[in-house]
């Protein structure tokens, strides 16, 4: 099928993205980054936007930057330009490893790392990378600009915090000194996975000092897995650890079944993909001593 | 509702100024405003990959790209391949391994293929299983088509003379430009 017919505009300014969302307001305008969610809704017509707002000739959103240790990720930066970036696999090397999980690389072409966030569907990768590293979603409205926490910014499958007439215009990655490791299962590489996680753990001192753990598939938004977290804060890291932070990290999940996996086969893949996950960041913090 | 939105784009070495409503996808646009059916359309959206195109040299799903969003940019398509009767070696190489059957596959595949080989020119068959995962064929079992790939490697490697553009470029006169 095809889309129906919308209007279409492509400013080049944040501010004029932002007027064009009040001013039609009426007529279900939406933002289009990469269009590689929003092109195929609209093919099924699934999503029947009235105007489209592109974001491809605003200045200032391709860029990529270090600001101090901060990651800063403009809108229209393309998941490709990150997965391949010096900068991101320095400063966010969690983010790098889940960007080879997303898709294939004609989608990672056009498709951008904001926009998955800002889509915010509860099986992708890069949303549980953003609520593991604590990133924060920079949005842009009528009023100014604000920050989002990741933590506050995922409220629903496909549902953030952001306003009918905000433009997230970058998110920021904060740097992790320790061990990082993506890990998911998915049934082909490169689809859509069942289950993901994303796990950052810090050492020292022969004990783990930080830790956070996020899961992608388990409910409506990416989760963070606290429980998890404090099972393995103070802990040697090793078998023990990680067995307590996978019965912790799974105990609370109650994920809705669906056609590619029920419940109990997805808290199943949802305790091998923490453990290894864990395993995994742990091997890199230890590593990196 | 008919809200035309003027745009141009190189294809295949050429340039084109069109008018299209915002809602025609590049592949359509390809297809039908400019005579180029070599692309094909499968899913529509996103999964099979039989609508590869080059973008500034990066393989896209032109079926979930909109013809306004690449404006001003340069697209190669299958069509780009050949010169006259003389078929790319990535071309022959599907022939003589038999990388096609019913062909539907093959515009993507090819497209794919040229951007696998000019990322890395010496891959490994595990490479090119990995890189070409993004395309789907039902009928060759994949074997065929990454034999082919690898054959290719070494001719366009060895700098047979092949201009990517010349298939299409070099025969179009210049006053039939848009
Ligand atoms: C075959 C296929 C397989 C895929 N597999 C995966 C996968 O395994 N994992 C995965 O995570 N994704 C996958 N995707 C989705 C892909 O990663 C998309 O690129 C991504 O989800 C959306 O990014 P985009 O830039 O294309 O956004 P768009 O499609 O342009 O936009 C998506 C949504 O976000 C909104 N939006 C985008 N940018 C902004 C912004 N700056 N401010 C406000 N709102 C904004 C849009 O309005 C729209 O509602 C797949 C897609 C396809 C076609
Ligand atoms: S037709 Fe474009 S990916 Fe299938
Ligand atoms: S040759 Fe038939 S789909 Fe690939």
């Amino acid at each position: 099928m095809k889309p129906p017919p919308f209007r279409y505009s492509a400013p080049t300014t944040v501010s004029d993205a932002v007027a064009l969302l009040v001013e039609h307001a009426d007529d279900d305008p939406r933002v289009l980054a990469g269009g590689q969610s929003l092109v195929p809704l609209m093919n099924f017509r699934l999503a029947q936007p009235g105007h489209l707002i592109d974001l491809r000739r605003v200045t200032g959103l391709d860029t990529l930057r270090l600001e101090d240790d901060v990651l800063v990720i403009g809108a229209m930066v393309r998941q490709s330009t990150a997965e391949r970036s010096p900068d991101v696999a320095l400063a966010a090397p969690l983010l790098a490893e889940a960007l080879g999980h997303v898709a294939h690389p004609p989608i990672r072409h056009s498709g951008t790392v904001v926009g998955s966030i800002a889509h915010a569907d509860p099986a992708a990768e890069l949303p549980a990378v953003a609520l593991a590293a604590d990133a924060e979603m920079v949005a842009t409205g009528p009023g100014g600009a604000r920050r989002i926490p990741a933590a506050e910014f995922f409220l629903g499958p496909f549902t953030t915090a952001l306003e009918p007439d905000e433009i997230l215009t970058e998110v920021r990655f904060p740097p992790f000194p320790g061990g990082h490791a993506f890990v998911e299962f998915a049934r082909t590489h490169g689809n859509f996975a069942i289950v993901g996680v994303a796990a950052l753990v810090a050492l020292a001192g022969g004990e783990v000092t930080r830790a956070a753990v996020a899961v992608s598939g388990m409910g409506p938004t990416p989760l963070r897995l606290t429980a998890a977290e404090e099972a393995l804060v103070g802990r040697a890291p090793g078998a023990a650890a990680i067995e307590a932070a996978v019965d912790a990290g799974t105990a609370g999940l109650a994920p809705a079944g669906d056609l590619h996996a029920g419940a109990e086969t997805r808290i199943d893949i949802a305790r091998a993909c923490l453990r290894r996950g864990i395993e995994g960041a742990l091997a890199r913090a230890l590593d990196r001593r | 509702m008919r809200d035309l939105h003027e745009i141009t784009l190189t294809v295949n070495g050429r340039e084109h100024t069109l008018a299209v409503e915002p809602r025609r996808l590049l592949v359509d646009v390809l297809r039908e405003d400019l005579g180029l059916p070599g692309t094909h359309i499968g899913c529509e959206h996103g999964v099979c990959g039989t609508c590869t195109v080059l973008l500034d040299g990066a393989s896209i799903r032109s079926c979930s790209t909109l013809a306004v969003q690449v404006d001003g940019r340069s697209v190669r398509t299958v069509e780009s391949l050949a010169s006259g009767p003389d078929l790319h070696p990535l071309q022959e190489e599907f022939w003589d391994k038999q990388g096609l059957q019913c062909g539907y596959c093959t515009p993507g595949m090819l497209m794919r293929a040229v951007e696998i080989l000019e990322q890395e020119p010496d891959p490994t068959p595990e490479q090119v299983r990995e890189e070409i995962a993004s395309n789907l064929c039902r009928c060759t079992g994949y074997q065929y088509i990454v034999e082919a790939v690898l054959a290719a490697a070494p001719r366009l490697r060895g700098g047979q003379q092949w201009d990517p553009t010349a298939g299409t470029a070099a025969t179009v006169p210049t006053e039939a430009k848009a």
